[in-house]
C-alpha cells in the first residue's frame, strides 16, 4: 500500500469542497482559550543534538548487555536471535494494525494464527487468543472470564501469595467495583493445599503461578480436579521458557493458562512493550476476551484467515462482553512467533535446560558460602531464593559498585516475612565466569 | 413468513406456547426474528433451575456479526433447555417454531402473558416494521 502527501492544491480543493477557508477554521468548536495554547517547552533540537542528549541519558543506566545480570522477577534477560529483530523491522509487520480487512491482511492474520497455534502447543491448551498487553493483564482477563463463565453468580477468587505481586495488584485494579472477593494471598505462607481448602461453591477461579514468583515449581497434580469438584475453574500462570522443559498446565487440567511472553525474544526495554499470553479450552472460547484469528475458506475454496468469533467483543456485545479489550500486542506476538520458529521445540528445550543447569549450579555454589542459605524446599527452574547475611540493598550495592554485577530482586519489597531475602535469576545468558564472579562477590560479605 | 395461529407473540419477537395445564410454557424466536438475524451460529441458554422475572433476558442468539438478547415475557423457573442448539444452532433458522424451541419454564403468573399479541396482531406488527 502506498501513501501520498497532500499538496497545497489538494488542501485548497478539499477546503473549498466543505466550505471552509482554512484548516484552523475546522477547530472553531474548540474554545479559543485552549484552541492553540502557547506551549512552554524548550526550543527544538536537531537530530544530531537529540541523539547526543539521549545517548548521554542512556549511558547513566546499567544494563544487561554490559553488566552480568542476575535480576529476574517477571522480566528476564534471554537470548534473542538477530533474525527476530531484523524481521519485525519490516514495514509490513512494524506498523500493521488490527487486520479488520482480511482481503489485505493475510500476512498479519496468518502470523497471528501461527502464534496462537504455537501458544496452544506450548501450554497444552485448545485455543489461544492473539495476546494481551502483558502477563499481569492476561491474569486480570482470566479473572473476568471466570466470573463471566460463572454467570456472575460466583464472587470469590482464590489466589496464591506466590503469584507475582504486581500481577495480583493489577488483578485488584481491574476488578475493583465488581463486588469480587480476592482471597488466599493475605498470608504469604499459604501454600497450595491451604488454598485448595478455601475452594467452595462461591469460588469462580483458583489462580496459581508455576514456576511461582520465587522460581519454585508448584505441584499441580490433582488441583484442577479439586477446583472442578466445587464448580470453579483453574488458571495457571506459566513462564513460557519453562514450558520447554516442564509438563504444560494443559496436561494438568488447567482451564486457562496465562503468562508473560517477554522471554520469547523480546528485549527487556526498561519494562515494555511485553506480551500477554492467554489460552483456554474450546468449551470456554466464547467467554474468552481478546482478538482471535481463525482459519476459513474464501468463496473459491482457498484457505484464508480472519478475525473470528467477533460477537464476543464489546463492539457487538457492549456491556455484556466479557471485557473491553479490543487489541493485541501484534508486533510482540510476531517477535515471539519468530523466536519460537527459529528455536523450534528442541532449541527451546535446550534454552530451558541451560537455565535449569546454570541456576542450579549457582545455587549450589552460593549454598556453600557461610552466611547464605538457599531455599531448596521446592524444586526450582531458573530463579531461587537466597537468605543473605545482610540486607539485599547492601548486597546489591556491593555487587554493583565493586563488581559491576546487577544483583537479584529484594523480596522484602513485597513480603514482610522475607527480610534479607534475594530472588536470584540465572539464564542461558549468564556465563560460568559471571556465576563464579557473583559467588566471589557475595563471599566478600559473610557477616553484618 | 410464518405466523402459527396457536402461539402468542412478544414485541421483542419471541413466541410462547402455553401448555394445556397452563402452568408451563415453551418459548423460541419467531420466523421474522430468525430471518432478520440471518445465519445463527450460537445460542446462549440459561441453566435448568434458573429463575427469572418478567422481562428479564435469559440468553442470547448470535449470528456472525450480531448478538441479540432473548427475553422471558413472564416470570418463572426454567425446567428444560434445548440442548440440541449447542451443536446445531442453525435449526433456529430452519424450524423456529418446532425444533428451534429454546426453553421451557414454569409460569409464576399466567396473567403476565396477557399483553402478548395473537398471530394476526403480530403479523400486522411485523408488516409495520418492514416499511
Amino acid at each position: 500500500m502506498s501513501y501520498y502527501l497532500h499538496t497545497e492544491t489538494d488542501r485548497t480543493e478539499m477546503l473549498a469542497a466543505i466550505g471552509a477557508k482554512s484548516i484552523e477554521d475546522l477547530f472553531a468548536d474548540v474554545p479559543a482559550r485552549v484552541r492553540f495554547p502557547k506551549l512552554d517547552v524548550p526550543d527544538p533540537l536537531s537530530e544530531l543534538e537529540t541523539m547526543r542528549e539521549l545517548l548521554d541519558l542512556s549511558e547513566s543506566n546499567a544494563e544487561a548487555q554490559h553488566s552480568p545480570m542476575f535480576l529476574g522477577a517477571g522480566a528476564y534477560y534471554h537470548f534473542s536471535p538477530s533474525l527476530v529483530h531484523q524481521l519485525i523491522l519490516r514495514g509490513e509487520f512494524l506498523t500493521a494494525y488490527t487486520p479488520y480487512q482480511p482481503e489485505i491482511s493475510q500476512g498479519t492474520l496468518q502470523a497471528v494464527y501461527e502464534y496462537q497455534s504455537m501458544i496452544c502447543a506450548l501450554t497444552g491448551m485448545e485455543a489461544a487468543n492473539a495476546s494481551h498487553y502483558d502477563g499481569a493483564t492476561s491474569m486480570a482477563e482470566a479473572v473476568i472470564m471466570a466470573y463471566s463463565h460463572g454467570r456472575e453468580k460466583r464472587k470469590k477468587i482464590v489466589l496464591s501469595p506466590a503469584i507475582h505481586p504486581q500481577y495480583r495488584e493489577v488483578v485488584r485494579t481491574y476488578t475493583q467495583g465488581m463486588g469480587l472477593s480476592l482471597v488466599g494471598d493475605e498470608d504469604p505462607e499459604n501454600d497450595l493445599p491451604d488454598l485448595v481448602k478455601r475452594l467452595d461453591q462461591d469460588t469462580a477461579l483458583l489462580i496459581v503461578q508455576s514456576p511461582n514468583f520465587f522460581g519454585q515449581i508448584e505441584n499441580l497434580e490433582g488441583v484442577a480436579e479439586q477446583a472442578h469438584a466445587v464448580g470453579a475453574l483453574l488458571c495457571v500462570a506459566a513462564d513460557p521458557i519453562s514450558l520447554g522443559l516442564l509438563k504444560p498446565p494443559g496436561l494438568f487440567g488447567a482451564d486457562i493458562v496465562v503468562g508473560e511472553g517477554q522471554s520469547l525474544g523480546i528485549p527487556l526495554s526498561y519494562g515494555g512493550p511485553y506480551l500477554g499470553l492467554f489460552a483456554t479450552r474450546k468449551e470456554y472460547v466464547r467467554k474468552m476476551a481478546g482478538r482471535l484469528v481463525g482459519e476459513a475458506h474464501d468463496k473459491n475454496g482457498q484457505r484464508g484467515f480472519v478475525l473470528t468469533l467477533a460477537t464476543r467483543e464489546q463492539h457487538i456485545k457492549r456491556e455484556k462482553a466479557t471485557s473491553n479489550i479490543c487489541t493485541n500486542q501484534g508486533l510482540m506476538a510476531m517477535a515471539a512467533t519468530l523466536y519460537l520458529s527459529t528455536l523450534g521445540k528442541h532449541g527451546l528445550r535446550k534454552v530451558a535446560e541451560l537455565c535449569w543447569h546454570k541456576s542450579h549450579y549457582a545455587a549450589q555454589r552460593i549454598a556453600e558460602l557461610p552466611g547464605y542459605e538457599v531455599d531448596t524446599s521446592k524444586p526450582f527452574f531458573k530463579e531461587f531464593v537466597v537468605r543473605c547475611p545482610v540486607s539485599v540493598a547492601e548486597i546489591n550495592a556491593h555487587l554493583f559498585n565493586e563488581w559491576d554485577i546487577i544483583g537479584g530482586y529484594d523480596l522484602s519489597n513485597d513480603y514482610a516475612n522475607l527480610p534479607n531475602h534475594m530472588l536470584l535469576c540465572v539464564t542461558e545468558m549468564n556465563t560460568r565466569e559471571e556465576i563464579e564472579a557473583l559467588v566471589e562477590a557475595l563471599g566478600e560479605i559473610t557477616t553484618g | 413468513m410464518n405466523f402459527p395461529a396457536d402461539l402468542k407473540y412478544t414485541k421483542s419477537d419471541e413466541w410462547v406456547r402455553v401448555d394445556a395445564n397452563a402452568d408451563t410454557a415453551t418459548l423460541g424466536i419467531s420466523d421474522y426474528a430468525q430471518n432478520a438475524l440471518s445465519d445463527i451460529v450460537y445460542v446462549e441458554l440459561p441453566s435448568v433451575g434458573d429463575a427469572f422475572q418478567k422481562g428479564d433476558s435469559f440468553g442470547s442468539v448470535e449470528s456472525v456479526k450480531a448478538a441479540s438478547d432473548v427475553y422471558l415475557p413472564a416470570g418463572g423457573t426454567i425446567t428444560a433447555i434445548n440442548e440440541a442448539l449447542s451443536s446445531t444452532p442453525e435449526v433456529v433458522n430452519s424450524d423456529p417454531y418446532g425444533q428451534g424451541w429454546m426453553v421451557k419454564w414454569t409460569l409464576s403468573k399466567l396473567s403476565d402473558l396477557d399483553g402478548l399479541m395473537d398471530a394476526a396482531a403480530y403479523q400486522k406488527y411485523c408488516d409495520e416494521r418492514k416499511q
